[in-house]
């Protein structure tokens, strides 16, 4: 992507240059150069950002110069959420894992996705036949299940007093999808009695697999062709997508080309081995699915600096696995009060939902947290909340050296005296 | 509301719902798919050994094909490296897994044998996935099993033995009842952590 950009830049300055020829003196221009006019338009067939706006995604990644024969592309890029503004992530800004592995380059008019196991009648589509058939379009997040966990994909970064919501919560995203329901091709199929779980497949290199029980397939799971108003990105599963909503991200199958029915849950590596939460009684919890309330602030946070004491509108992110948020609460004064946020529309299941609350900044030390309730009734907890669920205390959270999956606690950030806006999660 | 919708889906599993059984909604939307363009992509492996082909290995078999293609990464003794993540291990590591610092390997951590050869040949060698023979997947599962401790060096793996290995973690998961996996509810499920 950034050795291209340059390239582009430059093309981007000559036209221009060429155009400003063109209208500076139009009546000497001779014919020949007619085409520079055709050039100019071209220039703006696909828009870009204002060269001022600089967000990009962060995390790490393995410098192709310096990485070893052989090794595997590593890197974990994390959404911006601090630059955010609305529910919808820029496709471009989308957090994404690689688990070792550059992007398929999938060329859509040979992609295939095949429905076959325990089925009436084993179906092959193609892209175009898929895009075909009745669609829905709805507005889904997907999160990574060690997003904001102390420690996790985002490593030490995620607990220094430095961190921004990039660093805290960046492993979620959210997304306009528009695809075809499972339930739509499952019915085309005929599922049949015996068929209580299905098997996702993508078409990468390591051909990620998952194992998903039928009733969630046949619930709200979708096979996405579109994201964002156009076609999901390469990183994010071109051409076909498996959306499904409120699960832990690794659910989500990108470049999705093979659907089983099976009778029981197919034990990949990913759902077994690398992906089951382990308590301190030594005990493995597989196949935890639904992601649990969570919400940021993203303004004013870590990384911010107040300009000075006076009027800031505080607001935020939250969302549930289990569907809609049904309220925001905002603390300003360390969790001593809290206030309901106003949610912004649209509000949708298992969707990020925008929230924010007016908020006049005396120029005191001061923390600000957000607490969400979905539409379940459940609250999203605090730190030492988690900590009991996992039968331990908040120094098992400090000092445990795996993932956390699906920590969904509180996230307070500290408002000092000259501006400045910590992290203050432990 | 999916609470609802799971009751439907399991009502009509037990009636065989006339809505999944009908007949195709649209017309000439979707081939049907030959037996060998399925075999072809069927690569699922079931923990019951569901799925596995035909050929058989053995450790004695693996080590010279663990040193060819996979010692670069994975080290000389499955040790690890600078690439790939150590795959030797055995019930010693058990024992880490009530810790803050639980140590992951197959032989110490993964519940199923199946899923070893499962995930080498979906895969591995990186940049050569799918490449391996059957024979070559039986023989290098059976290597890091061997490795680990779990079995013998002259023990053959095939679609029958392999399924039958028992891994020291594999009673280390919750809930031990396949069938008791899909219901978060009843699991008593909060934010995520299910026990």
């Amino acid at each position: 992507m950034n050795p291209k950009e340059p390239a582009r830049r430059q093309f981007l300055k000559s036209g221009a240059a060429l155009a400003g020829l063109a209208v500076a003196v139009p009546a000497a221009l001779p014919a020949a150069d007619a085409p520079a006019l055709e050039k100019v338009d071209e220039l703006h067939l696909y828009g870009e950002r204002s060269h001022y706006v600089t967000s990009l995604r962060n995390g790490s990644i393995n410098n192709p110069e310096r990485r070893l024969p052989n090794e595997p592309v590593a890197f974990g890029l994390r959404t911006p959420l601090q630059d955010s503004v609305g529910i919808i992530t820029p496709s471009s800004l989308h957090f994404t894992i690689s688990h070792g592995f550059e992007p398929p380059d999938i060329d859509p008019k040979k992609h295939r996705l095949l429905i076959h196991g325990l089925v009436d009648r084993p179906l092959i589509f193609t892209v175009d036949e898929i895009k075909r058939l009745p669609f829905v379009t709805r507005f889904h997040f997907i999160e990574c299940h060690g997003n904001s966990s102390p420690r996790g994909p985002g490593g030490d970064a995620r607990v220094s007093v430095d961190a921004t919501p990039q660093e805290t919560h960046g492993f979620t995203s959210c997304s306009q999808w528009t695809g075809v329901p499972l339930s739509l091709l499952l019915k085309e199929a005929g599922v049949k009695k015996e068929a209580t779980w299905i098997i996702a497949e993508g078409a990468d290199a390591p051909k990620h697999s998952k194992s998903i029980p039928i009733g969630k397939a046949l619930d709200d799971a979708l096979i996405a062709y579109g994201q964002n108003g156009e076609p999901v990105r390469p990183e994010q599963g071109f051409p076909l997508r498996f959306v499904v909503p409120g699960w832990q991200g690794i659910n989500n199958v990108k470049w999705l080309r093979r659907i089983k029915l099976v009778d029981e849950p197919y034990m990949a590596m990913m759902e077994t081995s690398r992906y089951p939460s382990m308590t301190l009684d030594g005990k493995s919890h597989w196949f935890e699915f639904t992601l649990g309330p969570k919400s940021v602030i993203t303004r004013p946070a870590g990384g911010y600096r107040m300009p000075g004491p006076g009027f800031h509108e505080v607001t935020g992110l939250a969302w549930s696995g289990a569907g809609a948020v049904k309220r925001v609460e905002v603390s300003t004064d360390g969790g001593r009060t809290w206030v309901d946020a106003t949610l912004h529309e649209p509000i949708a299941r298992k969707a990020h939902t925008r929230f924010s609350c007016p908020w006049t900044w005396d120029g005191n030390e001061t923390v600000l947290q957000s607490r969400c309730t979905d539409e379940t009734g459940t609250v999203q907890p605090t730190v030492a909340a988690v900590a009991k669920l996992w039968g331990a205390d908040i120094d098992f959270l400090k000092k445990s050296q795996q993932v956390v999956g699906d920590f969904n606690a509180i996230q307070p950030w500290k408002v000092n005296k000259d501006g400045s806006v910590q992290n203050a999660i432990f | 509301m999916r609470f609802s919708s799971l009751i439907g889906a399991g009502f009509c599993l037990m009636l065989s719902c006339p809505v999944l059984a009908q007949a195709p909604s649209y017309k000439n939307i979707g081939g049907t798919p030959t037996k060998q363009e399925i075999e072809a992509w069927d690569i699922s492996i079931g923990p019951d050994g569901k799925g596995l082909p035909p050929g058989h290995g053995s450790a004695k078999d693996g080590a010279p094909i663990f040193a060819a293609k996979c010692a670069v990464c994975h080290g000389d003794q499955g040790q690890g490296g600078k690439i790939g993540p150590r795959v030797v291990g055995g019930i010693a590591d058990t024992k880490t897994l009530s810790t803050i610092r639980p140590v992951r390997t197959v032989g110490g951590y993964w519940p199923y044998a199946t899923t070893v050869w499962d995930f080498i040949r979906r895969a591995m060698p990186r940049d050569q996935s799918g490449t391996l023979t059957p024979n070559e997947v039986y023989a290098l599962t059976a290597w890091i099993l061997y490795k680990s401790n779990i079995i013998q060096e002259g023990d053959v793996l095939d679609a029958k033995t392999l399924p039958k290995v028992q891994m020291p973690n594999r009673n280390g998961f919750v809930p031990a009842n396949f069938a008791d996996i899909p219901d978060e509810k009843k699991r008593g499920c909060k934010q995520g952590l299910c026990p």
